[in-house]
């Protein structure tokens, strides 16, 4: 019985440098706030963003569409840690508070995403659709608003909901730039405590908690969106 | 009513219309058969600019359309179009589908828009179904709902492209039987069908389209009892 008892000792002494000694776990707390804000506000950036480029790609507009082109294929062709960093320290860093620089910069990173996945909802609705609403007089503006995008939502919504999933988890990284999230508040505590285990353990944990309830509505939505079908 | 002069158009460099000219009629109905690739939908989907022509003019009641194309989404509203897969709205009911042209281009009230709808439903024998989606219906139905939907902008010209090819056989008739009833009505309309004896049935001329022009028009007397020309006769005596 003793191994047991060395391993209760060994876990509650983790969890009493972790969370309870000096109030760590107010650290962590706060950690979470600034991850959850992060992704909230760079959601919100990468949604824009990608909306505007998705529209300018679909509809061909002359040198914004290519700049448009090129934007997604740098985004989506380096390391989002890369791009925080530049975009850090050699772009913004002089004008925004480190928050608001990663917020932008993950927005950024996330538009590119979002932008393809609109355009491929939006193109992914039967091309006779347009042409029913067209020929019975409405214009392309007017066919979009009322045919086109109601059904291309459907198709959207769900790998949106992805997107924000895997952004939430991007924002890890944002460390780097010496915000305190909830990586970077683990990552503290393990430099005064010594100790790896609890507090990573514990932030994967809440990591996987978050992603797990986001799918869990993302599915609910979804069906109810199906009922419609 | 339609005047087409010197119609040309090229996917790439495939030339799928040479030169077609027609002048349909207030009231005519006109056929077009012919071999698949020949152009027939083609031709059919340039009388209200679905395609735009490379080449040529079209007049509706004397307005010349590719000179108006700023005008095109006014001028479409007299050319009514049924499609071979029907392409019913799937996020509407069977009214929203109906109604919603006449609601947000004429700005018609909900109210009159619901009569219309329901008069129009009545006219396809479909007034049950009203509420339905249209992944509830069937072929034949939604091809239905699909005529009245078009007939809601009050249009002067119906466009059929083969409306009847996607439908099981038992529910061709149905939809025959409403395009019959327009017939009689006096629309203008244009159906590129491979239905040979509604064809003769129903049409004033038959347009036989071939190699990219028409290559024979008359009654159909003439097209299907006396073809004169070559292809004609081969192509009728394959499918008669």
């Amino acid at each position: 019985m003793v191994w047991y008892y060395d391993l209760l000792q060994t876990l509650s002494n983790g969890v009493f440098g972790t969370f309870v000694k000096e109030d760590r776990f107010i650290l962590l707390l706060k950690g979470l706030g600034v991850s959850l804000e992060l992704t909230f506000f760079a959601a919100i950036i990468g949604l824009g963003i990608g909306l505007l480029v998705a529209i300018s790609r679909i509809n061909r507009i002359p040198v914004v569409s290519s700049i448009a082109d090129l934007y997604v294929t740098i985004i989506r062709g380096t390391p989002v840690i890369v791009q925080l960093i530049i975009i850090y320290f050699i772009i913004i860093k002089a004008i925004f508070p480190a928050i608001v620089t990663a917020m932008i910069a993950f927005g950024i990173n996330s538009g590119a995403y979002v932008s393809e996945i609109i355009r491929a909802g939006i193109l992914a609705v039967d091309r006779g659709q347009m042409e029913a609403a067209r020929s019975l007089g409405l214009s392309y503006r007017q066919a979009m608003i009322k045919v086109i995008v109601p059904q291309a939502i459907k198709n959207i919504l769900p790998a949106l909901g992805n997107e924000f999933i895997v952004l939430l988890k991007e924002t890890s990284v944002a460390g780097y730039i010496a915000i305190d999230d909830l990586t970077r508040a683990a990552m503290k505590i393990r430099n005064i405590t010594y100790d790896p285990t609890t507090p990573l353990f514990f932030i994967a944990y809440l990591y996987l908690m978050m992603t797990i309830c986001l799918s869990k509505m993302l599915t609910s939505y979804e069906r109810r969106l199906r009922e419609g079908d | 009513m339609i005047r087409v002069e010197n119609l040309h158009k090229y996917f790439g460099d495939n030339h799928v219309l040479e030169g077609i000219h027609a002048h349909i009629k207030p009231g005519e109905v006109i056929s077009v058969i012919g071999p698949s690739g020949s152009g027939k939908s083609t031709f059919l989907r340039c009388i209200n600019l679905l395609e735009k022509p490379d080449e040529g003019e079209i007049y509706i009641k004397g307005v010349p359309l590719i000179e108006n194309m700023k005008r095109i989404d006014a001028l479409r509203q007299q050319v009514g179009m049924v499609f071979q897969q029907f392409n019913l709205f799937p996020h509407m009911s069977v009214m929203g589908n109906i109604t919603m042209a006449p609601k947000m281009i004429k700005k018609i009230s909900d109210a009159d828009a619901k009569d219309l709808a329901m008069e129009l439903l009545q006219k396809v024998n479909l007034s049950e179904k009203a509420d339905a989606f249209p992944n509830r219906l069937s072929g034949g139905q939604k091809q239905r709902v699909a005529i009245a939907r078009a007939l809601a902008m009050h249009p002067e010209i119906m466009l059929f492209d083969e409306p009847t090819s996607a439908l099981d056989p038992e529910m061709v008739g149905e939809v025959l039987e409403v395009i019959r009833n327009l017939a009689t009505e006096g629309m203008t309309m244009v159906i590129v069908t491979h239905e040979m004896g509604f064809c003769k049935e129903v049409s004033d001329r038959v347009f036989y389209m071939d190699h990219a022009i028409i290559y024979e028009e008359g009654t159909p007397q003439q097209i299907f009892e006396h073809p004169q020309k070559k292809r004609t006769k081969i192509f009728l005596s394959k499918v008669l």
